[in-house]
């Protein structure tokens, strides 16, 4: 086992790890914030995305380890006093789920979306989501949900 | 636990990275790790030790520098993507490195990395190839057309570290693929860069590594056109064959995504 530091949600954690635990893994079974999915294992579907540093990242694809020192984002650190924030409420708002498996990493996806473009498009907001993959194929509404956001400012 | 066990080191210089390699058994050095991670987890990798280079600070950046746009091994694809000296410098680089993976694989991936793992249908040795870059290691240099020696081969020693890749800025240059629909790998990508006196053409995903098309390169210095490749068939003999596409699909869009590389350099 392994001592890691690293600040979860805004509150820093010292812990140990095993050194192959995947960070999906450190949150999910060790930290309890099970927000964040592991849907394909493969690194394709999205579901395990998570901020790192500001940063979405596939939690599935990196070591707990590497992620030492830095800080970490989840969906459960998105909400502020009990208000969901303005891209969870743009989801609800515009029905950008249907099951609901995807919904984590897809908003995680858009608030990193949304900081690294100021009025993306449609094309950008396609282009965007590549790395991430809804079952129910809830697209449409998750890019009216993500477009209603931008419109919001 | 989905890998083998490891131990996880994470040296602070190359010279410390180095010397925990040759100190053990069957060490992978990791830097973004969007591909060795996931090897890992199917077990087809299991190294005893995994030497973490990326977050060494020197390794990352971009720089220009007179003829060339040097970007340093640790710099990662979303900073390529972003970057207005590469925009500037080399547009078709920063859009191979926009058109890699997904935002969060191009969060993490590096070009050091990508180049050292030489995945047959990974993006930057298209780039690399084709702009007839260096790649500068812990040890020496090396011109990218003795670089790439097959498939996820390159001419990297045991614990040799990719540092920075030195780009020479051409007057004109494209890049073309068509992706996966699932991985966003290139199942045929094709990077075109024209010079004072020559161009390059040079593909990845066709063939088990990035190769150049010698042919299509003479055409081009005499007339940058899509047209002057349009009757030069490339054979499938050696091509890839899988789920995906067959050796004559990806024969064909090889002299498709050449044409779209050249329109994209005549922009």
């Amino acid at each position: 086992m392994t001592a890691l530091s690293v600040t979860v949600n805004g509150a820093p954690v010292e812990a140990e790890v095993e050194d192959r635990t995947l960070l999906v893994h450190f949150l999910r079974d060790q930290m309890h914030l099970t927000g964040t999915h592991v849907g394909c294992d493969t690194s394709q579907c999205g579901a395990c995305v998570v901020h790192v540093n500001g940063r979405a990242v596939k939690s599935c694809t990196i070591f707990a380890l590497q992620v030492d020192g830095e800080a970490v984002t989840t969906i459960e650190g998105l909400a502020r006093g009990g208000q969901l924030h303005p891209v969870q409420a743009a989801f609800q708002e515009h029905h950008g789920l249907q099951c609901g498996f995807c919904t984590p990493g897809m908003i995680m996806t858009a608030v990193d979306m949304l900081a690294r473009h100021k009025n993306p498009d449609e094309a950008t907001i396609r282009h965007e989501l590549e790395g991430n993959i809804c079952r129910c194929t809830g697209y449409l509404n998750i890019i009216k949900a993500i477009r209603a956001c931008e419109a919001a400012g | 636990m989905y890998t083998a066990p490891f131990r996880y080191l994470r040296p602070n210089t190359l010279a410390e990275a180095q010397a925990l390699f040759r100190d053990s058994s069957d060490a992978r050095y990791i830097a973004g790790g969007q591909t060795l991670i996931p090897t890992m987890k199917q077990r087809l990798a299991a190294p005893s030790e995994l030497i973490d280079i990326g977050r060494i600070a020197s390794l990352a950046f971009i720089r220009r520098e007179g003829a060339n746009l040097i970007i340093g091994a640790g710099t990662r694809h979303a900073d390529v993507a972003a970057s207005g000296d590469v925009r500037g410098a080399i547009p078709a680089l920063a859009s191979l490195a926009r058109q890699i993976g997904d935002p969060a694989v191009r969060h993490r991936g590096t070009l050091g990395g990508s180049i050292a793992n030489n995945d047959p249908a990974a993006d930057y040795p298209a780039g690399v190839l084709g702009l007839g870059a260096t790649v500068r290691t812990t040890n020496r240099s090396i011109a990218a057309d003795e670089f790439f020696i097959g498939m996820f081969a390159t001419a990297l020693e045991p614990g040799e570290i990719v540092t920075e890749i030195v780009f020479p800025v051409p007057r004109r240059a494209g890049y073309a693929k068509f992706p996966n629909p699932a991985s966003r790998y290139a199942t045929v990508g094709v990077f075109v860069a024209a010079f004072a006196n020559l161009v390059r053409v040079a593909v990845t995903g066709a063939a088990p590594c990035v190769f150049r098309i010698p042919e299509m390169e003479a055409a081009l210095a005499k007339n940058f056109s899509p047209d002057s490749i349009a009757n030069i068939a490339t054979s499938p003999d050696g091509l890839n064959t899988d789920l995906f596409a067959s050796a004559e699909y990806r024969a064909h869009l090889v002299g498709i995504m050449a044409k779209r590389a050249i329109e994209a350099a005549m922009l």
